[in-house]
């Protein structure tokens, strides 16, 4: 038995190896046998071949579900190009299943269709309970009457040549598999395998390396058809991480010293590396007693200086409102990302939706004019961190990046950034102060100001939530709240008008414009280019600024018949019962865009939890525009 | 005791604040109101401390006591309500160069804002906190706190409170890192000043619970005790407050307390047929949040990148 790759290459391979020009593979298998691990590495691999790639999380809602359940499916969905991916995609061309049952929930989510070449541990078909062979032997007929093209491969015989523990050698394995099913050079994921598990010794490395190295002899002589995605030389260097490792890497990178934060899903991840990280950049995480607790540490930070970050979901939002509001009304620099979830309440903790941005816009009470911004790739997400922190101080306010799970958790390359002094922060401002100057000397025009800073000689004042004068003493006439308000808005004015208006997808003018925000720009942009390539006249925006709104929106969308949104978000459907025109509720950002520019803007919107695929969009969109042929 | 701490020497220093110097806006409270006589003991104190008004920072929540930083001309912090603790721990965390007070009173210390109350003395970061507890809720206008007493009557308990009241004392003690927990009235000066001075003086967080009189809703409750000093026992010890022989004398009632013996102090805390006044509790030793979360200061904008690109090269293909 050949013992390396090298070895397994020689051995004669079961088939031709076919030129494709991007390709979406899952693995799935159920919770903590190592699916998750298996799809990062080979997402890696791909990602150093040079192959653009995005990669979905499965993930389970509890952390070790019942075994061989249909919603304890964990894994990872990995779509990988010659070209840059931008998005998941729509179903599955390859899925590896280490058991039938979680395959269902795949099949259920929509993952597949019929063609999709499923890869099953075909073990359950000799397991000693007759009610698992049962099932495994009614999937393998339904999976036939699906259409798909079944391999029953021996994962757990083959394993066990190499472990008396299979559940924890699966995944390497497989990776094996994958790697000679995509006809994957083995540089690096060799040294990546021991790396990986050097902290357990030399018996472990091994014995990962050789089931690594079986997978793959296994998938050359077994596998008929293989696949190959040619990918180009990169001439940069790129990195590839996900979005919460990006907007943890860009709190450092804007010299933020201090990330306050509680944990909730899908936001944590991101605290986790910077726990490990800020230190050696001088900073720490606080793990705040609530979420209220955490915003309350970030301010306290941030007026003492250290312009601060609080990362949080959509129910950390819900209760950090009210401070949110405080750091309006006493123009206190805060960065708050919001790594959006299902909701509302509980909601889906795991799973994508783009559902708080009103929430943003809005939740605090009174008017509390603020700005938020939403990165729609991997590489914004960590751009936007910087940018965050130099608005929050400049505009003096805070300001709120708008993630969501989708961007969270999935992985994309990137031109590796080059760090820039000019991104940090300054040290903190120990100068004596004029103290001729109050701490809130608003100019008339833009309603920006300086603020002191504790330590400060001459600049002594008391910060409150109270309605209050330049000075900062506690208003008792009725003129300083209207003006107090008037110049902690005129300051959003201030920054739309520093705004380009967004760049157009398509020409700048046609028959429908589809707007969108957030992780929906590569799946929106490819349904539009499918569109446009059936030779409709079809293009898309992507806001990054929600508030303000990036200037000229008007008169792009003047420029075409019919305008809407694709958002992930709840609407009501139009042909729903009860459904008027009047009563219908419209997605967030349609709604915003309705009330901003006066025109009647249209939306799509559904909350399936999971991104929505390219095909769907198009689907809808040509549904759209015939249904508006008909109008006409 | 009054000017800086440094040896003897003609020159004139270079800077003398006087209590002019820590007095901000005229203070609004009812006449009569016992935040008055901690709002003097808090300038007395920075002026005899000299703490330089702008390395000085008193964080607040709401309530009438939590109007407290607009009547000192320091930097200052009015927050919302119950929220001061998790501010002042913000502030303090990357500036172990301030001087800190938190003043809080009853309801928005143990009422919404009991979670940080519990957390922050287990940070246990150098902060005094000071409770102005006058049994009820003033500036919303007379409504039950958590520590009106049984039958007492409000607004929201027209026919009596129906519940015992919460024992901020007996609470902090029982919160794991406690480093110093007091009582004191706000009715005796020099007991208040001494208080406060010793919580100044400890290093970590200082819990100090003063009873604070009320004229406009709480004033029987507290005018009975101040009538009959019986019902207060003052603590004496060499590692306790300190207090001149002359002003002891004002307290019939007193008792050795060693502030070392945690058992003692939350026996002591749990008396409640008088109110100890003085030190409960001080333990010089416990874990230092702050000291954690000031660590890194120093660092150079250069290895902030450098640490930066560490982290960030090992996403590199």
């Amino acid at each position: 038995m050949p013992t390396s790759i090298a070895d397994a290459a020689t051995a004669k391979p079961a088939g031709a190896v076919q030129i494709v020009g991007q390709h979406i593979v899952e693995i799935v298998s159920d919770s903590g046998e190592g699916a998750q691990t298996c799809g990062q590495m080979f997402a890696d691999l791909c990602a150093h071949n040079g192959n653009g790639i995005w990669t979905v999380e499965i993930i389970p809602a509890e952390i070790e579900p019942p075994s061989r359940s249909r919603a304890g499916a964990s894994g990872n969905r990995i779509r990988l190009g010659s070209k840059p991916v931008t998005n998941a995609g729509d179903c599955a061309d390859v899925v590896v299943a280490l058991n039938e049952q979680v395959l269902y929930s795949r099949i259920d989510a929509g993952a597949l269709h019929a063609g999709t070449a499923v890869f099953v541990d075909r073990t359950w078909a000799e397991n000693a309970d007759e009610a698992v062979r049962r099932r495994y032997a009614e999937a393998m007929e339904d999976f036939a009457r699906f259409g798909y093209a079944v391999v029953e491969v021996p994962i757990e015989a083959e394993c066990r040549k190499h472990t008396d523990d299979p559940k924890k050698g699966k995944n390497m394995w497989v990776l094996g598999l994958l790697c000679a099913l995509y006809d994957l050079p083995d540089a690096g994921v060799r040294d990546n395998i021991a790396k990986r598990f050097a902290k357990k010794g030399d018996t472990v490395v091994q014995k990962n390396l050789d089931l690594f190295a079986d997978g793959y002899e296994w998938a050359i002589a077994h596998v008929e058809r293989r696949y190959r995605v040619p990918a180009d030389k990169r001439t940069q260097p790129m990195v590839v991480m996900n979005g919460n490792q990006a907007l943890a890497l860009g709190v450092m990178a804007a010299g933020i010293e201090v990330c306050s934060m509680y944990p909730i899903t899908p936001a944590t991840s991101a605290s986790h590396f910077l726990a490990n990280a800020l230190q050696e950049a001088g900073g720490f995480v606080h793990q705040a007693e609530d979420e209220i607790a955490a915003i309350g540490f970030a301010i306290g930070a941030s007026y003492a200086g250290k312009t601060a970050v609080t990362i949080t979901s959509g129910p950390g939002l819900a209760l950090k409102t009210e401070f949110l509001g405080y750091a309006v009304m006493t123009e206190v620099p805060l960065v708050v990302i919001v790594v959006q979830r299902g909701g509302p309440s509980t909601g889906l903790p795991t799973k994508i939706e783009q559902g708080d941005l009103l929430a943003a816009l809005y939740a605090s009470p009174g008017d509390s004019p603020k700005i938020v911004m939403a990165p729609a790739t991997i590489e914004e997400c960590f751009y936007f961190v910087i940018t965050a922190r130099k608005l929050a101080e400049e505009f003096r306010g805070p300001v709120m990046i708008l993630s969501d799970a989708n961007l969270a958790t999935g992985q994309q390359p990137f031109p590796k950034p080059q760090l820039r002094s000019s991104w940090l922060a300054p040290p903190v401002d120990q100068a004596p102060w004029d103290s001729t100057v109050p701490p809130f000397a608003w100019d008339a025009e833009t309603g920006l100001s300086r603020r002191p800073i504790p330590g400060q000689r001459g600049g002594e004042y008391v910060l409150t939530g109270l309605a209050h004068d330049q000075a900062s003493h506690v208003a008792y006439e009725s003129a300083i709240n209207q003006k107090s308000m008037e110049m902690r808005s005129r300051k959003l004015a201030v920054l739309q008008a520093a705004l380009r208006p967004p760049a157009i997808h398509g020409e700048p003018e046609g028959d429908l414009l589809v707007i969108g925000w957030g992780s929906t720009l590569g799946s929106i942009e490819e349904a539009v280019d499918e569109l446009r390539s059936e030779g409709r006249l079809v293009s898309s925006i992507h806001l990054r600024f929600l508030s303000p709104m990036e200037p000229g929106l008007k008169s792009i969308f003047q420029r075409f018949r019919k305008v809407m949104t694709v958002e992930v978000n709840y609407s009501d459907p139009i042909d729903a019962p009860y459904i008027t025109p009047e009563a219908r509720r419209y997605s967030q950002l349609a709604q915003l865009l309705r009330s901003q520019t006066l025109i009647d803007i249209d939306c799509w919107s559904q909350v399936p939890g999971s991104p929505i695929p390219p095909s769907r969009i198009a689907a809808e969109l040509r549904r759209r525009l015939e249904l508006q042929g008909k109008e006409n | 005791m009054q000017g800086p701490r440094h040896e003897w020497n003609a020159e004139p220093p270079e800077r003398n604040c006087t209590l002019q110097d820590y007095q901000g806006a005229t203070a609004r409270w009812c006449p009569g109101c016992g935040d008055h006589a901690v709002l003097n003991a808090v300038q007395q104190l920075a002026r005899d401390k000299q703490l330089p008004p702008e390395k000085t920072v008193v964080v607040s929540g709401i309530g009438c006591s939590s109007r407290f930083p607009h009547y000192m001309k320091t930097y200052g912090f009015h927050g919302l309500h119950g929220r001061a603790f998790p501010v002042a721990c913000g502030v303090r965390s990357r500036r172990p160069d301030l001087h800190m007070f938190v003043v809080t009173g009853d309801g928005d210390c143990c009422a919404i804002g009991t979670a940080h109350w519990i957390h922050a003395i287990r940070y246990n970061m150098d902060l005094t906190i000071l409770l102005l507890d006058n049994n009820i809720y003033g500036l919303t206008k007379n409504q039950t706190s958590p520590t009106t007493h049984i039958g007492e009557k409000s607004n929201t308990h027209p026919r009596g409170n129906v519940l015992p009241p919460l024992n901020p004392l007996s609470v902090t003690l029982g919160i794991t890192n406690a480093s110093f927990v007091a009582q004191t009235i706000d009715w005796n000066p020099p007991h208040l000043y001494s208080t406060i001075r010793t919580a100044y003086e400890h290093k970590g967080t200082s819990f100090v619970r003063i009873l604070q009189r009320c004229p406009h809703f709480t004033a029987h409750v507290f005018a009975e005790v101040q009538q009959n000093m019986n019902q207060v026992c003052l603590l004496t010890h060499e590692d306790g407050i300190p207090l001149d022989a002359q002003f002891q004398r004002l307290f019939p009632n007193r008792a050795m307390h060693n502030p070392n013996d945690l058992p003692a102090a939350r026996a002591m805390a749990q008396r409640d047929e008088v109110y100890p006044v003085g030190l409960l509790y001080r333990n010089e030793s416990a874990a230092r949040y702050d000291l954690q979360t000031a660590q890194g200061l120093g660092k150079s904008q250069a290895e902030k990148m450098a640490a930066t690109e560490k982290w960030l090269s090992r996403f590199e293909l």
